[in-house]
Protein backbone atom coordinates (compact mmCIF):
# COMPACT_ATOMS: atom_id res chain seq x y z
CA UNK A 1 0.00 0.00 0.00
CA UNK A 2 2.77 2.36 1.01
CA UNK A 3 4.62 1.55 -2.20
CA UNK A 4 1.64 2.44 -4.35
CA UNK A 5 1.17 5.69 -2.46
CA UNK A 6 4.80 6.55 -3.21
CA UNK A 7 4.33 5.73 -6.91
CA UNK A 8 1.19 7.89 -7.01
CA UNK A 9 3.01 10.77 -5.33
CA UNK A 10 5.81 10.55 -7.89
CA UNK A 11 3.34 10.49 -10.77
CA UNK A 12 1.53 13.51 -9.30
CA UNK A 13 4.81 15.43 -9.12
CA UNK A 14 5.62 14.47 -12.69
CA UNK A 15 2.18 15.63 -13.87
CA UNK A 16 2.65 18.92 -12.02
CA UNK A 17 6.01 19.46 -13.70
CA UNK A 18 4.63 18.65 -17.17
CA UNK A 19 1.67 20.98 -16.63
CA UNK A 20 3.99 23.79 -15.57
CA UNK A 21 6.24 23.21 -18.56
CA UNK A 22 3.33 23.29 -20.97
CA UNK A 23 1.86 26.54 -19.66
CA UNK A 24 1.87 28.96 -22.57
CA UNK A 25 2.72 32.64 -22.67
CA UNK A 26 0.38 35.41 -21.52
CA UNK A 27 -2.42 35.39 -24.09
CA UNK A 28 -3.93 38.43 -25.75
CA UNK A 29 -7.03 39.35 -23.74
CA UNK A 30 -5.45 38.13 -20.47
CA UNK A 31 -4.74 40.47 -17.62
CA UNK A 32 -0.98 40.88 -17.41
CA UNK A 33 0.51 39.79 -14.06
CA UNK A 34 2.18 42.62 -12.19
CA UNK A 35 5.93 42.98 -12.53
CA UNK A 36 8.56 45.34 -11.26
CA UNK A 37 11.29 46.73 -13.48
CA UNK A 38 14.28 48.41 -11.90
CA UNK A 39 15.80 50.68 -14.51
CA UNK A 40 19.52 51.14 -15.15
CA UNK A 41 19.12 54.52 -13.40
CA UNK A 42 17.75 52.77 -10.29
CA UNK A 43 14.10 53.81 -10.63
CA UNK A 44 11.42 51.21 -9.91
CA UNK A 45 8.46 50.81 -12.25
CA UNK A 46 5.42 48.69 -11.33
CA UNK A 47 2.92 47.71 -14.01
CA UNK A 48 -0.04 48.28 -11.69
CA UNK A 49 1.08 51.88 -11.18
CA UNK A 50 0.71 52.39 -14.93
CA UNK A 51 -2.99 51.58 -14.99
CA UNK A 52 -4.78 54.16 -17.16
CA UNK A 53 -1.87 54.30 -19.61
CA UNK A 54 -1.00 52.21 -22.63
CA UNK A 55 2.23 50.30 -22.00
CA UNK A 56 4.64 49.20 -24.73
CA UNK A 57 6.84 46.51 -23.19
CA UNK A 58 9.81 45.64 -25.37
CA UNK A 59 12.24 42.76 -24.67
CA UNK A 60 15.67 43.26 -26.22
CA UNK A 61 19.36 42.50 -25.76
CA UNK A 62 22.59 44.09 -26.93
CA UNK A 63 23.68 40.83 -28.60
CA UNK A 64 20.44 40.65 -30.59
CA UNK A 65 20.91 41.87 -34.15
CA UNK A 66 17.18 41.97 -35.07
CA UNK A 67 16.63 44.23 -32.03
CA UNK A 68 18.77 46.85 -33.74
CA UNK A 69 16.35 46.95 -36.67
CA UNK A 70 13.53 48.31 -34.54
CA UNK A 71 15.47 50.33 -31.95
CA UNK A 72 15.23 53.64 -33.83
CA UNK A 73 11.52 53.14 -34.65
CA UNK A 74 10.65 52.41 -31.02
CA UNK A 75 12.52 55.51 -29.87
CA UNK A 76 10.84 57.66 -32.55
CA UNK A 77 7.39 56.38 -31.51
CA UNK A 78 8.21 57.05 -27.85
CA UNK A 79 9.24 60.64 -28.63
CA UNK A 80 5.94 61.15 -30.40
CA UNK A 81 3.88 59.97 -27.41
CA UNK A 82 6.06 61.20 -24.55
CA UNK A 83 4.57 64.75 -24.35
CA UNK A 84 1.00 63.38 -24.07
CA UNK A 85 1.90 61.14 -21.12
CA UNK A 86 -0.71 58.55 -22.08
CA UNK A 87 1.72 55.96 -23.42
CA UNK A 88 4.67 54.46 -21.55
CA UNK A 89 7.49 52.62 -23.25
CA UNK A 90 9.50 50.15 -21.15
CA UNK A 91 12.57 48.28 -22.32
CA UNK A 92 13.44 44.99 -20.65
CA UNK A 93 17.04 43.94 -21.25
CA UNK A 94 17.08 40.15 -21.49
CA UNK A 95 20.11 38.03 -20.43
CA UNK A 96 22.57 40.79 -21.08
CA UNK A 97 25.63 42.39 -19.56
CA UNK A 98 25.36 45.96 -18.35
CA UNK A 99 28.29 47.63 -20.18
CA UNK A 100 27.12 46.26 -23.54
CA UNK A 101 23.50 47.16 -22.75
CA UNK A 102 24.45 50.74 -21.89
CA UNK A 103 26.48 51.00 -25.09
CA UNK A 104 23.45 49.79 -27.06
CA UNK A 105 21.17 52.39 -25.44
CA UNK A 106 23.70 55.10 -26.19
CA UNK A 107 24.21 53.95 -29.78
CA UNK A 108 20.48 54.21 -30.56
CA UNK A 109 19.94 57.23 -28.29
CA UNK A 110 17.16 55.44 -26.41
CA UNK A 111 15.57 57.67 -23.78
CA UNK A 112 12.58 55.68 -22.51
CA UNK A 113 13.04 53.68 -19.27
CA UNK A 114 15.09 50.53 -19.66
CA UNK A 115 16.29 48.00 -17.13
CA UNK A 116 17.70 44.51 -16.77
CA UNK A 117 15.37 41.55 -16.41
CA UNK A 118 16.68 40.65 -12.96
CA UNK A 119 16.47 36.92 -12.35
CA UNK A 120 14.75 36.68 -15.78
CA UNK A 121 11.49 37.06 -13.83
CA UNK A 122 9.65 39.27 -16.31
CA UNK A 123 10.61 37.21 -19.36
CA UNK A 124 9.57 34.04 -17.53
CA UNK A 125 6.22 35.58 -16.59
CA UNK A 126 5.62 36.35 -20.28
CA UNK A 127 7.33 33.10 -21.36
CA UNK A 128 9.08 34.89 -24.18
CA UNK A 129 10.52 32.75 -26.96
CA UNK A 130 13.35 35.11 -27.86
CA UNK A 131 14.19 38.73 -28.53
CA UNK A 132 12.92 41.08 -29.75
CA UNK A 133 9.38 40.62 -28.52
CA UNK A 134 6.96 43.43 -27.73
CA UNK A 135 3.80 43.34 -25.68
CA UNK A 136 1.29 46.16 -25.86
CA UNK A 137 -0.89 46.47 -22.79
CA UNK A 138 -4.04 48.58 -22.60
CA UNK A 139 -5.16 51.02 -19.89
CA UNK A 140 -6.68 48.18 -17.86
CA UNK A 141 -3.42 46.17 -17.85
CA UNK A 142 -4.85 43.71 -20.36
CA UNK A 143 -2.53 42.36 -23.04
CA UNK A 144 -3.85 43.49 -26.42
CA UNK A 145 -1.07 42.85 -28.88
CA UNK A 146 2.02 40.65 -29.13
CA UNK A 147 4.77 41.25 -31.65
CA UNK A 148 7.30 38.46 -32.16
CA UNK A 149 10.33 39.82 -33.97
CA UNK A 150 11.17 43.40 -34.84
CA UNK A 151 8.74 46.12 -35.92
CA UNK A 152 9.18 47.18 -39.52
CA UNK A 153 8.46 50.87 -38.99
CA UNK A 154 7.33 53.57 -36.58
CA UNK A 155 4.00 53.63 -38.45
CA UNK A 156 3.42 49.98 -37.52
CA UNK A 157 3.89 50.77 -33.83
CA UNK A 158 1.61 53.79 -33.98
CA UNK A 159 -1.08 51.87 -35.83
CA UNK A 160 -1.31 49.47 -32.87
CA UNK A 161 -1.25 52.12 -30.15
CA UNK A 162 -3.77 54.57 -31.62
CA UNK A 163 -6.90 52.36 -31.32
CA UNK A 164 -6.03 51.61 -27.70
CA UNK A 165 -5.74 55.31 -26.91
CA UNK A 166 -9.14 55.96 -28.45
CA UNK A 167 -10.93 53.33 -26.33
CA UNK B 1 73.33 47.15 -52.54
CA UNK B 2 73.12 43.44 -51.83
CA UNK B 3 74.47 44.12 -48.36
CA UNK B 4 71.68 46.65 -47.68
CA UNK B 5 69.11 44.22 -49.01
CA UNK B 6 70.42 41.48 -46.73
CA UNK B 7 70.38 43.80 -43.72
CA UNK B 8 66.85 44.88 -44.61
CA UNK B 9 65.68 41.28 -44.90
CA UNK B 10 67.31 40.34 -41.61
CA UNK B 11 65.68 43.34 -39.89
CA UNK B 12 62.25 42.32 -41.24
CA UNK B 13 62.81 38.73 -40.14
CA UNK B 14 63.84 39.78 -36.64
CA UNK B 15 60.92 42.20 -36.40
CA UNK B 16 58.57 39.41 -37.49
CA UNK B 17 60.04 37.02 -34.95
CA UNK B 18 59.80 39.52 -32.14
CA UNK B 19 56.13 40.21 -33.04
CA UNK B 20 55.51 36.47 -33.10
CA UNK B 21 57.02 36.14 -29.66
CA UNK B 22 54.92 39.03 -28.36
CA UNK B 23 51.74 37.41 -29.73
CA UNK B 24 52.59 34.14 -28.06
CA UNK B 25 52.60 35.84 -24.69
CA UNK B 26 49.49 36.84 -22.76
CA UNK B 27 48.28 39.94 -24.64
CA UNK B 28 47.08 41.58 -21.42
CA UNK B 29 49.24 40.49 -18.52
CA UNK B 30 47.44 40.56 -15.19
CA UNK B 31 44.09 39.55 -16.66
CA UNK B 32 42.71 36.12 -15.66
CA UNK B 33 43.46 33.38 -18.19
CA UNK B 34 40.86 31.56 -20.27
CA UNK B 35 41.34 28.49 -18.05
CA UNK B 36 40.48 30.50 -14.95
CA UNK B 37 37.42 31.96 -16.68
CA UNK B 38 36.29 28.59 -18.03
CA UNK B 39 36.65 26.92 -14.63
CA UNK B 40 33.70 29.09 -13.54
CA UNK B 41 31.98 29.26 -16.93
CA UNK B 42 31.56 25.47 -17.12
CA UNK B 43 29.38 25.66 -14.02
CA UNK B 44 27.00 28.09 -15.68
CA UNK B 45 24.43 27.88 -18.44
CA UNK B 46 23.16 30.87 -20.42
CA UNK B 47 19.32 30.77 -20.71
CA UNK B 48 19.57 31.71 -24.39
CA UNK B 49 21.57 28.59 -25.32
CA UNK B 50 19.91 25.90 -23.22
CA UNK B 51 21.91 22.75 -22.47
CA UNK B 52 25.23 24.24 -23.62
CA UNK B 53 27.68 25.04 -20.80
CA UNK B 54 28.95 28.59 -20.90
CA UNK B 55 32.59 27.56 -21.41
CA UNK B 56 31.84 25.96 -24.81
CA UNK B 57 28.94 28.12 -25.97
CA UNK B 58 29.76 30.10 -29.10
CA UNK B 59 27.11 32.83 -29.11
CA UNK B 60 27.80 36.51 -28.54
CA UNK B 61 25.69 36.48 -25.38
CA UNK B 62 27.89 33.73 -23.91
CA UNK B 63 31.08 35.50 -25.00
CA UNK B 64 29.84 38.61 -23.13
CA UNK B 65 29.19 36.50 -20.03
CA UNK B 66 32.69 35.01 -20.15
CA UNK B 67 34.16 38.51 -20.44
CA UNK B 68 32.08 39.52 -17.43
CA UNK B 69 33.55 36.60 -15.46
CA UNK B 70 37.05 37.71 -16.49
CA UNK B 71 36.28 41.26 -15.39
CA UNK B 72 34.94 40.12 -12.01
CA UNK B 73 37.95 37.84 -11.47
CA UNK B 74 40.32 40.70 -12.25
CA UNK B 75 38.46 42.78 -9.65
CA UNK B 76 39.27 40.08 -7.09
CA UNK B 77 35.86 38.44 -6.85
CA UNK B 78 35.77 34.82 -5.65
CA UNK B 79 34.13 31.98 -7.57
CA UNK B 80 31.21 31.90 -5.13
CA UNK B 81 30.69 35.67 -5.43
CA UNK B 82 30.67 35.50 -9.23
CA UNK B 83 28.19 32.61 -9.28
CA UNK B 84 25.95 34.48 -6.83
CA UNK B 85 26.12 37.57 -9.06
CA UNK B 86 24.91 35.53 -12.04
CA UNK B 87 22.12 33.99 -9.95
CA UNK B 88 21.02 37.46 -8.79
CA UNK B 89 21.07 38.79 -12.34
CA UNK B 90 19.65 35.86 -14.29
CA UNK B 91 18.09 33.47 -11.77
CA UNK B 92 18.85 29.99 -10.39
CA UNK B 93 18.50 28.38 -13.78
CA UNK B 94 21.94 29.57 -14.86
CA UNK B 95 23.57 27.15 -12.41
CA UNK B 96 24.62 23.70 -13.64
CA UNK B 97 23.89 22.39 -10.13
CA UNK B 98 20.66 23.94 -8.86
CA UNK B 99 20.64 24.90 -5.18
CA UNK B 100 18.57 22.59 -2.96
CA UNK B 101 15.77 25.03 -2.14
CA UNK B 102 12.13 25.42 -3.18
CA UNK B 103 11.03 22.86 -5.75
CA UNK B 104 14.69 22.23 -6.62
CA UNK B 105 15.08 19.85 -3.68
CA UNK B 106 12.97 17.35 -5.62
CA UNK B 107 15.90 16.95 -8.02
CA UNK B 108 17.97 15.60 -5.16
CA UNK B 109 15.27 13.60 -3.37
CA UNK B 110 13.17 12.00 -6.13
CA UNK B 111 15.87 9.95 -7.95
CA UNK B 112 17.23 8.21 -4.80
CA UNK B 113 13.64 7.64 -3.62
CA UNK B 114 12.72 6.11 -6.99
CA UNK B 115 15.77 3.81 -6.80
CA UNK B 116 14.88 2.75 -3.23
CA UNK B 117 11.29 2.13 -4.29
CA UNK B 118 12.42 0.02 -7.24
CA UNK B 119 14.78 -1.98 -5.05
CA UNK B 120 11.98 -2.62 -2.54
CA UNK B 121 9.62 -3.79 -5.28
CA UNK B 122 12.29 -6.14 -6.67
CA UNK B 123 12.93 -7.53 -3.19
CA UNK B 124 9.22 -8.29 -2.77
CA UNK B 125 9.02 -9.91 -6.19
CA UNK B 126 12.05 -12.14 -5.47
CA UNK B 127 10.58 -13.20 -2.13
CA UNK B 128 7.29 -14.14 -3.80
CA UNK B 129 9.15 -16.27 -6.37
CA UNK B 130 11.08 -18.09 -3.63
CA UNK B 131 7.95 -19.37 -1.85
CA UNK B 132 7.63 -23.22 -2.18
CA UNK B 133 5.42 -24.41 -5.04
CA UNK B 134 2.39 -26.64 -4.32
CA UNK B 135 2.87 -30.43 -4.80
CA UNK B 136 2.20 -31.43 -8.41
CA UNK B 137 -0.61 -33.88 -7.65
CA UNK B 138 -2.34 -31.41 -5.39
CA UNK B 139 -1.95 -28.70 -7.92
CA UNK B 140 -3.27 -31.00 -10.68
CA UNK B 141 -6.35 -31.89 -8.67
CA UNK B 142 -6.99 -28.34 -7.75
CA UNK B 143 -6.66 -27.30 -11.35
CA UNK B 144 -8.93 -30.08 -12.68
CA UNK B 145 -11.54 -28.68 -14.98
CA UNK B 146 -14.76 -30.33 -16.36
CA UNK B 147 -12.91 -30.94 -19.63
CA UNK B 148 -10.20 -32.92 -17.77
CA UNK B 149 -12.88 -34.97 -16.04
CA UNK B 150 -14.48 -35.76 -19.40
CA UNK B 151 -11.16 -36.95 -20.84
CA UNK B 152 -10.52 -39.13 -17.77
CA UNK B 153 -13.90 -40.79 -18.07
CA UNK B 154 -13.46 -41.31 -21.81
CA UNK B 155 -10.09 -43.00 -21.29
CA UNK B 156 -11.52 -45.20 -18.53
CA UNK B 157 -14.39 -46.37 -20.74
CA UNK B 158 -12.02 -47.12 -23.60
CA UNK B 159 -9.89 -49.24 -21.28
CA UNK B 160 -12.95 -51.19 -20.09
CA UNK B 161 -13.90 -52.25 -23.65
Amino acid sequence: MLVWLGVLALLALLALGVRRAQQGPVQEGDRVPNFTLTTFEGETVNLTDLQGKVVVLNFWASWCTPCEQEAADLEAAWREYQPGGEVVFLGVDYVDTEPEAMAYLKKFDITYPNGPDLGTRISQAFRIRGVPETYIIDRENVLRYTKIGPFDSKAEIIAIIEPLLNE
Amino acid sequence: MKKFLLIGLLTCLLAGLSTGLALAQDPQPGLPSDDQVNAIAKQLYCPVCENIPLDVCGTQACAQWRELIREKLSQGWSEAQIKQYFVDQYGDRVLATPPARGLNWLVYVVPPLAILLGAFMLYRAFRAWKQPALPLAESNSSLQSPADEYVRRLEEELRNR
